[in-house]
């Protein structure tokens, strides 16, 4: 029995660490190719010969990543700030007030969540387009003013398990709806509302969509996904400084989830919806 | 996790929190209301006309017609098709295999939990771009490391056969999100329940399909419906694929021929996009998103019935 456990124990870290390094893989080549010089990155050989650190200098001389970057920053901070100032009120009530229309309300919320953002693009590019809009980040934005349907599922998913008792006990103290929501809701919320807050960001931060449709030909105007997407096409023999790039856009993420890695875990298994 | 909310009658000073939630909930109205609801109506709308930005001309069916003939409009179809058939039940299996193995490890568990959620992070156009590097057919490391093994590898991105495995993979590697649901739901699930069907002389497998399916199953059915409506929706990566596969050296898409190779990665929604954006087909383009929204609904559908099992609307 013992050794049935030993034998059980050893091909279970086996496969983990196999899988382990299955998933490290792919970041490790591309790190590896990030540094190789461009003749190299074109041979079969894997293991950079010199080590050429100065590809991720020549990935900012050679592009407007700079530009791409503060342009990604901006849309993301807006578009979260904005959900935020919009979904959270609307997440409150939906989770604390009773009222007739209330079930119907956050169906519409679960559709609008599982739409496809393509299915409503042409009328919607037709509205920006009149109002001088397109070929820029706005359209992404502004909408976030009105709520976004995900973030409200979720906050409304989190704050509908804080126990009504608080909120009742403040209303008879005689607390208006926006103390409530500010002095018992709120700090109650914190790691839901950290966890949505990420979520968007992020999103904003990886969408591809959103600016392919609205930033333009322009590239001052662009994001990162934008310009990592096109960049192989500019530098189309130099793997190596695409290589760089894609690492380049994807190390912010990285260290951003490394100092919150407790939120995005608590956030991500509340968007499991158990049953 | 989330507890289901319990629905009380509403004692007497609640009544009458309409006009409050109606105060609370007016900017999100608004937005559905210009964001959800007119452009659909509108899409409807534009369906029956030609319309390219300057002029619109009201034509009937003849852009329903026109889509139903496309064979680009099956082709993509199709390739959706594939998408949800095995791309989502590949991923969610994976998912679940990696974290019921995550479950049995007694050390290391950590680490590891990190190492497999970092990859869904790194954004959709970065891991494709990185993805298509690797998976190159001539120069790609994948296929010189399998070289070493004796091993010809095959052309990944480059042929119509492997493009959508290839995507697949990407998928695959990107899996940290549900992994980490199924793992907090496998966690979950009760000691005991093991414990009583070890007595019972219960093997792994037993227990697995008679302690833990049972269990999990509303976060499994849930993980499946949104992996559904996700690749409904799937653009980037199959977009990203298709241009950096294909080499194409323009900037703002207007020559690309969209899911290269041969289509295979072409998509309903890229469909529509091209159509719509490059093409500036707005009314054809409006058929596309009909299609796509009868699609996307249907499997809303199946979600909102699990839902309302689960109690989770109330």
């Amino acid at each position: 029995m013992t050794r049935r456990r030993g034998l059980m124990w050893i091909a279970q870290h086996a496969l983990a660490i196999a899988l382990a390094l299955m998933f490290l893989g792919p970041v490790v080549l591309v790190a590896l190719t990030a540094l190789m010089t461009d003749e190299q990155a074109l041979t079969s050989r894997l293991w950079p010969e010199q080590w050429n650190w100065a590809n991720f200098g020549d990935v900012f001389a050679r592009s407007e990543l700079l530009t791409w970057t503060v342009n990604t920053f901006v849309y993301a901070s807006l578009a979260t700030l904005f959900m935020l100032v919009s979904s959270v009120p609307a997440a409150y009530a939906l989770a604390r007030f009773r009222f007739r229309g209330r079930k119907l309300a956050f169906l519409v919320v679960i559709s609008a969540m599982m739409l496809p953002p393509q299915v409503v693009a042409v009328p919607i590019y037709l509205v920006w387009a009149r109002l001088d809009l397109t070929d820029s980040l706005w359209p992404l934005i502004l909408p976030m003013l009105f709520g976004d349907a995900f973030s409200i599922f979720l906050l409304r998913q989190f704050l509908i398990t804080i126990p009504r008792d608080y909120t009742d006990a403040a209303r008879v103290d005689g607390c208006s709806d926006v103390r409530i929501l500010f002095t018992v809701i709120l700090p109650m919320a914190r790691p839901a509302i950290a966890a949505v807050a990420l979520f968007s960001f992020f999103y904003c931060w990886n969408d591809y969509y959103g600016p392919l449709l609205y930033a333009g030909v322009d590239q001052e105007g662009w994001t990162l996904s934008l310009g990592l997407a096109t960049f192989k096409a500019f530098h189309s023999v130099q793997w190596n400084l695409t290589m760089a790039a894609t690492l380049l856009v994807t190390a912010p993420v990285i260290i951003v989830f490394l100092f919150a890695q407790r939120v995005f875990i608590e956030g991500v298994t509340l968007t499991g919806v158990k049953g | 996790m989330m507890v289901s909310p319990r629905v009380a009658p509403a004692p007497r000073r609640w009544r009458g929190e309409g006009g409050r939630a109606l105060l609370w909930l007016s900017p999100w109205i608004v937005g559905v209301a210009v964001f959800f609801v007119y452009p659909l109506l509108s899409t409807v709308y534009f369906s029956f006309h030609r319309y390219d930005l300057f002029t619109l001309e009201f034509i009937g069916l003849d852009n329903y017609r026109y889509a139903f003939s496309d064979a680009r409009v099956l082709q993509s179809a199709l390739n959706t098709l594939w998408l949800v058939v095995f791309m989502v039940p590949a991923q969610v299996l994976f998912a679940l295999g990696v974290a019921q193995l995550l479950t049995k490890l007694k050390s290391g568990g950590g680490l590891l939990r990190t190492i497999f959620y970092l990859p869904s992070l790194v954004p959709m156009v970065a891991g494709t771009v990185a993805f298509v590097y690797l998976l190159n057919p001539a120069t790609g490391p994948v296929n010189q490391l399998l070289a070493r093994f004796g091993i010809t590898g095959p052309d990944w991105f480059g042929s119509a056969a492997w493009a959508k495995p290839s995507l697949t993979l990407l998928a695959l590697w990107g899996a940290g999100n549900a992994i980490m649901i199924f793992l907090a739901a496998l966690l979950d699930v009760p000691k005991h329940l093991y414990e009583a069907a070890a007595i019972d002389g219960a093997g792994a497998w037993r227990q697995f399909r008679s302690v833990t399916l049972p269990v999990i199953s509303p976060v499994l059915m849930f993980s499946a419906v949104t992996g559904v409506i996700y690749a409904v929706q799937y653009f980037t990566q199959a977009m990203i694929a298709s241009r950096v596969a294909s080499g194409a050296t323009d900037s703002a898409g207007t020559t690309f021929t969209p899911g290269y190779p041969d289509g295979s990665l072409l998509t309903l929604p890229q469909h529509l996009f091209h159509t719509g954006f490059r093409d500036w087909s707005m009314g054809l383009a409006s058929v596309h998103a009909l299609l796509l929204f009868v699609v996307a609904m249907l499997f809303t559908l199946v979600l909102l019935r699990q839902f309302s099992r689960a109690e989770v609307v109330s």
